[in-house]
This record gives C-alpha cells, sequence and structure tokens, in this order.
C-alpha cells in the first residue's frame, strides 16, 4: 500500500458570510488520479486553491507528503509560515490554470525554466535540457522558441503542464484544464493527462469531463454545496452512483 | 479606361477566360489629389514664409545654434532631464509598490506624498527648495531624536542645481508613481497567481513577470513625461540655473536678437524631443515581444521593403513587356 500523498482534513472555507467549503476531508495516495466532479459553485476550485495555499483556510489543515502546508505545529498551536517558505513548499505542488496564465513575454522554453532556476536554485543548463525533453513529452518540441500567444489554446495548455512538471512536484492539481478551450482542442490536452496518470503522477483533477474521469481517475470524487457528497471507483460512482444529487449532475452532463 | 470599355462594345459579353486576361484599372481618386495639391501649396507658402522673412535671422540662428555657451546650456538642461526622470522614476516606483503593499501606513504615506506633491504647482515647490536654508540652515545626519554624527550647511550641501534637480525629482516621482501603479494594476491577476504557485520569490515576481508586463502599459505614458519634464526644466530659469531657456534668454538680453535665439532654443528642444520620441518607439517594441503575434516593421524596415518590391515591381513589368513583345512577334505572321 503506497503512502498518503495528500491529506485534507475538516477543510472549512468562506468569503465573508458565503461557507463555500464545510469540512472537507480526503486522502489521495501516491501516485493516483483523483477526479473531482460537481456543478459549478460547488467549491471545487476553492478546494483545489487551498490545497496549495492560494487560498487560506479558516479551519483544518492540509498535508503534502506528510509536511503541513502553511503552517508549522510548534506546541498546541499551528504558526503560519513566512511567505518565502509557503512559496518553497508550492514547488512540490503543481497547478495548471483553466486559462493557463503562461507569461506571455517569456518564451515557451523561459516558461518552463523560469520557476526551477529562481525558485529551486538549479542549474540552468540541466533545467534546459529537461524543459526541452518535457515540451518534447507534450509534442511541442518544435515551439520552445515561440512566445505563448503565437500558439494554439490546447499548445499553450500543453506548455503549462509541461512547466508544472519542470519543478518535479509531489502532486499535480489541474483546475479544469479543458475548460477554457474549443471543443477539438480538448483531445490533444487529455491526452497529455492521459500519459501523466500512466506515468505514475498523482493528480487531483477538477473537471467536467466525465470521459476522462472514467478512464484515467482511481477515485471520483463528487462536491455539491461545499461538501463531498460521495467518492469511489469511477465505475461505481459514475454507473451507481448512491446519491440522489450525483444522479441529477450525471444525468445533465452525460 | 480603354481595355475595360472597349470590351462590351465589341458587341458580345466576354468569356471568363478572357476577362481574366484583361488589364485592372484602379479607382481614381481626384479628391485626394486636390486635397494633396492645396496642402502642399500651403507647405510651400509656409516654408517660403520661414525662409524668405529676414526678420527671422537665420544667419543669426547659425551663429548661435553651436554658441559654446549655448551648448552647456543644453548639456544642463540634459542634466536637469535626467536626474529628474531617473530619481523620479526610482522614487516613483518605491511609492507605487508602497502603494500596492498591505500595510495601511505605507499605503497612507505613498497616497499622502502623491496627493502633496501634484497639488502644489512645481515652481512653488522649487522656489520652496531653493530656499530650503531659510526654513532649515543646518542638515545633520545621525539617528532619528538621537545624536548626529555630523551635520552641514544647509547651503552647502544643496546648491541651486541640487535644489532644482531635486525639486523637479520629487515633483515628478508623484506623477511616477501613478505610472508605475497603473502599469502594475494593467497586469493581469493570473500572472502573478501563476508565479505564486509556481514558488517565484516575491521580488523575482516583481521584476521578471510584473515588471516587464506593465513597462507596455508605462512606457507611453512615461515618455509622455520624459518629453514633458525635457520642456519643463525651463521652468527653473526662476533660479537663474544657466540652462538652455535662461541662458538664450541672457544673450539676447544682451545682443537683442531676441527671435532668433528663442529659435535657437525651439531647435534645441525639438532635437531633443525627437531623440527621445525615436529611443521610446524602440523601447515600446523591445516590450512588445509576446503581446502581438508578429511584430509590425520599423520604419527603416518598411523603407528597405518598400524598395525591394518597387525593384522587384519593375523587374516584373520589363519581364512581362518582354513577354508580350515575344507573343506580339509570333502572331504577327497570321
Amino acid at each position: 500500500m503506497s503512502r498518503p500523498m495528500v491529506e485534507l482534513r475538516g477543510i472549512h472555507k468562506s468569503f465573508g458570510p458565503l461557507e463555500v467549503l464545510r469540512g472537507i476531508d480526503l486522502t489521495v495516495l501516491a501516485g493516483q488520479v483523483v477526479v473531482i466532479l460537481g456543478p459549478s459553485g460547488s467549491g471545487k476550485s476553492t478546494l483545489l486553491r487551498s490545497i496549495n495555499h492560494l487560498e487560506k483556510v479558516n479551519r483544518g489543515y492540509v498535508r503534502i507528503d506528510g509536511e503541513l502546508v502553511g503552517y508549522r505545529q510548534v506546541g498546541g498551536r499551528l504558526r503560519e509560515l513566512k511567505e518565502r517558505e509557503v512559496l518553497r513548499q508550492r514547488t512540490h505542488i503543481g497547478f495548471v490554470f483553466q486559462n493557463f496564465n503562461l507569461f506571455p513575454h517569456l518564451t515557451v522554453l523561459e516558461n518552463v525554466v523560469e520557476a526551477p532556476v529562481s525558485a529551486q536554485g538549479r542549474p540552468r543548463r540541466e533545467v534546459t535540457e529537461q524543459a526541452v525533453r518535457l515540451l518534447d513529452r507534450v509534442g511541442l518540441a518544435e515551439k520552445s522558441r515561440s512566445y505563448p500567444r503565437q500558439l494554439s489554446g490546447g499548445q499553450q495548455q500543453r506548455v503549462a503542464i509541461a512547466r508544472a512538471l519542470a519543478l518535479e512536484p509531489k502532486v499535480v492539481l489541474f483546475d479544469e484544464p479543458t475548460s477554457a478551450l474549443d471543443p477539438e482542442l480538448v483531445g490533444e490536452v487529455l491526452d497529455v493527462m492521459r500519459d501523466l496518470a500512466r506515468g505514475g503522477t498523482t493528480m487531483i483533477v477538477v473537471t467536467h469531463e466525465v470521459g476522462f474521469a472514467r478512464e484515467a481517475a482511481d477515485t471520483v470524487v463528487f462536491m455539491d454545496d461545499g461538501r463531498i457528497v460521495e467518492q469511489g471507483p469511477p465505475g461505481q460512482v459514475l454507473d451507481d452512483p448512491q446519491h440522489e444529487r450525483t444522479r441529477a449532475f450525471l444525468a445533465k452532463v452525460l | 479606361m480603354t481595355a475595360v470599355s472597349d470590351a462590351p462594345a465589341s458587341g458580345t459579353r466576354p468569356a471568363q477566360d478572357e476577362l481574366r486576361s484583361l488589364t485592372v484599372v484602379p479607382a481614381r481618386h481626384p479628391w485626394r489629389w486636390a486635397a494633396s495639391a492645396v496642402v502642399a501649396v500651403l507647405l510651400a507658402m509656409a516654408l517660403n514664409a520661414l525662409i524668405t522673412n529676414p526678420a527671422w535671422e537665420w544667419h543669426v540662428v547659425s551663429q548661435y545654434l553651436f554658441y559654446e555657451t549655448v551648448l552647456r546650456a543644453v548639456g544642463v538642461t540634459l542634466q536637469l532631464t535626467v536626474l529628474g526622470i531617473v530619481l523620479g522614476f526610482a522614487l516613483g516606483t518605491v511609492l507605487a509598490l508602497m502603494r500596492l503593499s498591505r500595510s495601511p501606513l505605507l499605503q497612507a504615506v505613498s497616497w499622502g506624498y502623491v496627493w502633496l506633491f501634484r497639488s502644489v504647482p512645481l515652481i512653488l515647490q522649487l522656489l520652496f527648495w531653493f530656499n530650503l536654508a531659510l526654513l532649515y540652515d543646518r542638515i545633520s545626519f545621525g539617528i532619528p531624536f538621537g545624536p548626529a554624527f555630523f551635520d552641514i550647511g544647509t547651503q552647502d550641501l544643496i546648491g541651486p542645481l541640487t535644489a532644482a534637480a531635486l525639486g523637479l525629482a520629487l515633483h515628478q516621482a508623484a506623477y511616477c508613481a501613478e505610472i508605475v501603479r497603473s502599469g502594475f494594476l494593467s497586469v493581469d491577476q493570473g500572472q502573478l497567481e501563476a508565479a505564486t504557485a509556481l514558488g517565484i520569490p516575491r521580488r523575482r515576481q516583481i521584476r521578471r513577470i510584473l515588471l516587464p508586463q506593465a513597462m507596455r502599459t508605462i512606457i507611453p505614458t512615461a515618455g509622455n513625461e520624459i518629453i514633458g519634464l525635457v520642456k519643463g526644466t525651463s521652468v527653473v530659469y526662476i533660479m537663474a540655473i544657466p540652462e538652455l531657456f535662461y541662458q538664450v534668454q541672457i544673450i539676447y538680453a544682451r545682443n537683442g536678437r531676441v527671435i532668433a535665439l528663442l529659435l535657437v532654443a525651439a531647435i534645441w528642444y525639438l532635437a531633443l524631443t525627437t531623440v527621445l520620441s525615436i529611443v521610446q518607439y524602440y523601447v515600446e517594441r523591445y516590450y512588445a515581444r509576446g503581446a502581438v503575434r508578429v511584430l509590425a516593421p520599423t520604419p527603416w524596415q518598411r523603407i528597405r521593403r518598400a524598395l525591394t518590391t518597387l525593384a522587384e515591381a519593375r523587374r516584373q513589368r520589363r519581364e512581362d513587356h518582354a513577354r508580350l513583345a515575344a507573343a506580339l512577334d509570333q502572331e504577327a505572321p497570321r
């Protein structure tokens, strides 16, 4: 049995009076692929963003590979970490955004090389070689000198995935990675993600692509109204949902 | 005219193939020609008025344009501009970062600075700096509210030129702060989020991700400010600093050639701003990389391309003629 890579315990998060997450518990084992489904506004993206501390939670904690994210336990209390330390922790957590957020003034290669050099202090030569391999893996080796705006949406998202992988993270979080894409470009991004899943990358994916969940996920989590309604293997959750709300959601998207 | 109107006159509609072989005559624009002619005449009149009227005293202008005191005055103007802009933008960037920081005190101080220095007229501020010695006759350096390590007479530390540069820079900083802040605000929030998610250190985020993208918004307004300052330095003439405008006044007060010397100053201001405008164009182009899919060609590239196309068109025409002549030669015997 492999070790837990991501542990979420009792996560609560409010934006003002609005309670977005109402107590989330989730464990993701090393090498597992977890797909989170749910209607919009159910708190999926907020959950993902609180895993790498882009959102501070009000209650509960996150552990990545045993290490608390954003806090240090000192006796009976949690002491907030300095920004520098949180930034270091984030290098273990890859994040792929819905609208890519590539740096438009840097070339594709510079986008991939930037963080490993400036955040991890690795030698540029070595990182560049690795970046070229990663770009080749997502099928964009010949685009390394292009600027992001010269690429299609699908290509940009594949670069964003390579950029996240360059940090050699322990887990990669995907926040609706195909929602901003034209339908005919969705496939190329999902292909890359499937390839990663097969390669043993630990992944948490928020998406509406039920097909991807069925093929690539080890666990499907269905969220609604800030809670996990049900979770289990894709065959169980997708084909034999126990909950009324899961059934209603699947009836709409399938 | 000929080719198009001749064809239907023959009675039958030309077939598709024949249409393809007809010459294309571009549309005529008589009004455009007329307007161009009018403007050309007006331009010639203006030039004529400038050149032939002896009151402009062009020989005096050329005599004083590279006069030593004038050149030195241009140097002072440049010095004030550079100091004003460099210090102004340095302080302005700090003020912008303070305004965007999460500390309420830093925010308030930054806001207060901009409020104060934007509200008081520049000329008044300059006079305050010039007369600083009346307010504080000695300036000491040491521990705040504690002992001083050394102190120095205000007038020794801040001469008229320093006072002018300081005044211009502090005034400029208020505007620069807002320009830099607008640049930062124009960068998509997702950029910083991505940099944060990648764990890029804070200072590097600003230098490598935020600033280069903000520059696209900053440069055009900054260009305005710099050019404004080149001319704006002329207000320091009230402090009797030998910059360009003050110096030409001194000269024409002595020799009475008012117009010619004002013209000398105008030509120098024009020259300085022209250089700055060209520099701005290229700096803007540098920061546009990645923002547009294909960079527009520079004027030089455009001229070179136009010349090659022209040459190409000529060659093409010569070849067409040769081919036509050959075809006619072949048809002739029939």
